[in-house]
């Protein structure tokens, strides 16, 4: 089911999910990527590439970073975008959703950028949508972020080049978490040499050792020696939920702080998709300190966005010519 | 078809008729990927270390083109780097082969992009007699040649720079 997103030739149709893709497509989506970054050298930043497409950024949950970067990436392609926020309590997902997407598509929109709070939102828009148009996950539910796993994998191509020789640490709330779910397929499917997670046990999936990752839940073990160290969001709402005592207590354990930090290599990347909770995750020192990359992941997430928007756009046109 | 000393010829011409054209301007040298970047360095190497203001600069101009929505994505080239300002300056932009001319209006496109240059004078290896599409013509030219609509000629560069003509209708 997951293909859908591909086209016969193999091309990216759709952009769903980091599951079920090849290694070579994911270098061309970092290759492509490290092109668009130079156009950020030019006077005009931006090139003609999708000139008159039609860009709908459908965005049922609240995200300020993953829209704006979208909403820039279309731009700088010189494609016109649509910011649609539709908030979800009053709709009941099924015919509504299905009726707001039939009326953007007969506003000849080219591709819908997708985030809901629904695990498979975009894969169900991604089935209904007319031939024409090209899906976008930008978040659904506990399910999948894949650009947001790429401009990660991005970043740590950038810093660390070969992938095999790395030990990388995500750290956190791997559960609830698409970012951790996407980057953890994405990661294995690079060849990384080790992909480790921590967190407390009510934080990590059960089944996680079949996803190929080993298990900490204590981060003096888990960051020993490592490259890149992930840290992700602790999702407040999560504490309603008794999984966790407190943000005090969870940061005693699992928050970065310098000294943690240095149990990892001494040239090892901090990373966080953001938005941060300065001493909760996280300590101040470390997410400003000189082994943070936090604002390169927002920056390169422009740059993988144009490479993922122009990658499935193009592969409509190429099946156009063809027929 | 042309020898490597022919096209040494024809470069030796080109690198003349340069001097002669931008000679005192301090002009910049920019090549479009992938034959024009080496049409530019030998005709660098001709013109000495000197007569150019900077290093060369390359042009990707897959952004650029006006056949996406037909055929979609090219093959990747490496990344446009242009090593200088191109503002209030006398640009060379230099190309294998001229044809239809829609390779040169993307790059002049693309080069605008990055300010706005004095002059751009347009060299290149070849140009072909017919089937310009577009009011562009070279300034400078190795050598001008007339071909069927069939025909296709190609630089390439193993060992030096070789011209081949492929004929899409021959059977050998």
């Amino acid at each position: 089911m997951t293909n859908n997103q591909l086209t016969e030739n193999g091309q990216l149709r759709h952009f769903l999910t980091i599951e079920g893709l090849k290694r070579p497509l994911l270098t061309e989506i970092m290759d492509r990527a490290e092109q668009f970054s130079s156009i950020s050298h030019q006077q005009v930043k931006k090139v003609p590439l999708l000139r008159g497409k039609t860009i709908v950024n459908l965005f049922f949950e609240n995200s300020t970073r993953t829209r704006t970067t979208f909403e820039l990436a279309a731009k700088r392609l010189s494609a016109d975008v649509m910011n649609l926020n539709i908030s979800t309590s009053a709709t009941s997902k099924g015919e509504s959703l299905l009726d707001t997407l039939h009326n953007l598509e007969s506003m000849h929109s080219d591709m819908f950028v997708v985030r809901h709070n629904q695990s498979g939102a975009a894969e169900f828009i991604a089935q209904h949508v007319a031939p024409h148009v090209s899906v976008i996950n930008a978040g659904d539910g506990c399910h999948a972020h894949p650009t947001q796993a790429m401009l990660d994998m991005f970043t740590i191509r950038r810093h660390k080049h070969h992938f095999p020789d790395l030990r990388v640490a995500i750290v956190g709330d791997i559960l609830h978490s698409r970012v951790a779910r996407s980057q953890i397929q994405a990661l294995a499917i690079l060849g990384v040499g080790e992909i480790r997670v921590i967190g407390p046990k009510t934080l990590l999936p059960t089944d996680c050792q079949s996803l190929g990752v080993h298990v900490y839940h204590d981060m003096q073990e888990g960051l020993q020696d490592v490259d890149v160290v992930i840290m992700l969001r602790l999702q407040h709402e999560r504490m309603q939920g008794a999984l966790l005592p407190s943000a005090r207590e969870y940061y005693k354990s699992y928050g970065l702080t310098q000294e943690k930090l240095s149990f990892a290599k001494p040239d090892a990347i901090v990373m966080h998709p953001g938005p941060i909770n300065r001493g909760v995750e996280i300590a101040s020192t470390v997410a400003d300190g000189p082994q943070s990359v936090i604002l390169e992941q927002v920056t390169h997430g422009i740059a993988v966005r144009m490479a993922v928007m122009s990658m499935t756009l193009g592969s409509q046109s190429e099946q156009e010519g063809q027929a | 078809m042309t020898t490597a000393t022919d096209i040494h010829t024809l470069l030796q011409t080109m690198a003349d008729e340069i001097r002669q054209q931008l000679g005192d301007k301090k002009p910049l040298l920019v090549g479009i990927h992938t034959g024009g970047i080496w049409v530019a360095k030998a005709l660098s190497e001709l013109l000495g270390a000197d007569f150019f203001d900077a290093p060369l600069g390359t042009l990707n101009i897959a952004y650029y083109r006006d056949d996406f929505t037909r055929i979609g994505m090219h093959p990747q080239v490496a990344p446009s780097d242009l090593p200088f300002h191109v503002d209030d300056r006398h640009l060379l932009l230099v190309d294998d082969v001229l044809h239809s001319g829609r390779t040169v209006r993307a790059a002049l496109n693309e080069l605008f992009d990055y300010g706005r240059p004095a002059s751009v004078t347009l060299a290149v290896l070849i140009e072909r007699e017919e089937g310009h599409e577009l009011p562009i013509h070279a300034d400078i030219t190795g050598q001008s040649i007339s071909l069927s609509a069939d025909q296709q000629i190609k630089l390439s560069n193993n060992d030096g720079l070789q011209l081949e003509i492929i004929s899409s209708g021959s059977h050998e």
